[in-house]
């Protein structure tokens, strides 16, 4: 058992061809990526690299072709519906671009909805709701509507759902996206709050430059494949090197 | 390792097909209430559909009633036997478009909410889950709509009957002839609503949650 909790995710040789009309495309060709527990690991790529597609096939949303995908050392491709389902629901967050909040749900009914999911009784999810609005600081705008809350604040609200049922991983897809430079930043903040506070495991799909500096390592996908993977400590050194020239 | 996550993850899914029954109520009543003009439209469609229904069924029991009490005079038969099969053809034809009208409001009901049905199943909703609340909501305004129709038809059919048959015969029918024809219509249009909901919401549920999240509309 121990030994196995060194990495929450790993991936070995994924493969998926998506085909438009006569020409195959691989958006993957044989990636293999190690995710430790607890790191704030960073995916960035070009739009069209694969980064996304290997984003969803990390996160059971979409299958590869070939190769599998190990959460805890299960094989996600051997779970059925109902499982995976649980899986989503307890062990991944989901953070996304356009932040995704059930637009006829109040901010507090949506953070709880993850937990209605997951049987958790009526009032304690309520509780526990508002510890995490308390927490990413929206406590006080709990009964607002998605389209009462700005870009910044949908964002929190939906870093709190993506929490709800205290996942080990916290997939998030081009959170800052849709933010402007300063909201985004905030958003980066809080994510790396979590990080060191609840210990999960971030794993973001961003071409962000602000990311690169909270990350503890970032993998660059390019046409397909791991490009290279850049550790915190080189990144603090590129980064140096790049404000030298300037 | 992989058998004690199995374990776990097979209670976690009894309790989660448990317990959002209550849940899953008022998030169909809230659906219905954010798309209250939309939900309308639908409704009223389910609405005048029963409401012709329960115009023909109750001027039927009207002719049994009056003619039983000699109140109206003896038909000829056969003339009798052609307007009911006439009726019936006319309600049938009407409840089949008012079906085609539900099933396709409900498509776009769907197609309209990819991304909520998307987010939900990442947040981790069971295919049952999202079917139900499609189903529910159906339910819903199935059962109101129905009533409602009933009410209108009965408004109409009393009225219409009063003035060219006479009162008497509006009476001969009974509190237990209406309340009858009242159960008829609502299980008649929520059984249509239903069924006609079942195969959008199973497309619905059946999405995998990354085509409802790709999906930009």
């Amino acid at each position: 058992m121990a030994t196995s909790s060194e990495y929450i995710v790993r991936t070995k040789d994924l493969v998926k061809i998506y085909t438009m009309g006569s020409t195959e495309l691989r958006a993957l060709n044989g990636v293999s990526v190690d995710i430790k527990r607890g790191e704030y690991l960073s995916l960035m790529g070009p739009s069209g690299s694969g980064k996304s597609t290997l984003f969803n096939a990390i996160g059971g949303l979409d299958k590869p072709d070939e190769g599998s995908v190990f959460i805890n050392e299960v094989d996600i491709a051997q779970l059925d519906a109902a499982e995976l389902a649980y899986l989503r629901c307890r062990q991944i967050g989901y953070i996304f671009q356009t932040f995704n909040l059930i637009p006829v749900m109040t901010a507090l009914e949506n953070v709880t909805l993850p937990m209605i999911f997951a049987g958790v009784p009526s009032d304690e999810g309520v509780e526990r709701g508002m510890k995490l609005l308390d927490t990413v600081g929206l406590g006080h705008r709990y009964h607002h509507k998605p389209t009462e809350l700005s870009g910044g604040q949908q964002q929190r609200v939906a870093i709190a759902r993506s929490l709800a049922n205290d996942p080990a991983i916290i997939l998030a897809d081009e959170p800052t996206g849709n933010l402007d430079q300063r909201t985004g930043t905030e958003i980066i903040d809080l994510l790396r709050k979590m990080n060191e506070d609840h210990g999960v495991t971030i794993i973001s799909a961003t071409h962000d430059p602000k990311m690169l500096s909270v990350s503890d390592r970032v993998v660059h996908i390019r046409d397909g494949i791991v490009e290279r993977i850049d550790l915190r400590e080189d990144l603090d050194i590129t980064i140096g090197g790049i404000e030298e020239h300037h | 390792m992989q058998q004690t996550y199995q374990n776990k993850s097979f209670t976690g899914q009894e309790r989660i097909l448990e317990l959002p029954l209550k849940k899953a109520f008022s998030i169909a009543l809230q659906s219905i209430r954010v798309r209250f003009w939309r939900s309308m439209v639908t409704a009223a469609g389910i609405l005048l559909g029963i409401a012709f229904l329960a115009t023909i069924l109750i001027r039927a029991r009207m002719d049994a009633a009056g003619i039983a009490q000699g109140l109206l005079p003896k038909p000829d038969p056969e003339a009798m036997a052609a307007a009911t099969s006439r009726n019936t053809w006319l309600v049938a034809m009407s409840l089949i478009v008012v079906t085609v009208g539900i099933a396709n409001s409900m498509l776009m009901s769907v197609t309209e909410r990819f991304k909520e049905i998307g987010t939900m199943k990442c947040l981790g909703a069971l295919d049952a889950f999202v079917r139900r609340l499609f189903m529910l909501e159906a339910g819903f305004l199935g059962v109101i709509a129905s009533s409602l129709g009933w009410l209108v038809g009965t408004l109409i059919m009393v009225i219409a009957g009063g003035f060219s048959k006479g009162w008497p015969v509006v009476g001969a029918v009974g509190i237990m002839g209406y309340l009858e024809t009242f159960v008829w219509c609502v299980v008649i249009g929520t059984v249509l609503t239903l069924a006609a909901t079942f195969f959008p919401a199973q497309k619905a549920a059946s999405m995998p949650p990354v085509m409802a999240l790709r999906s930009e509309i």
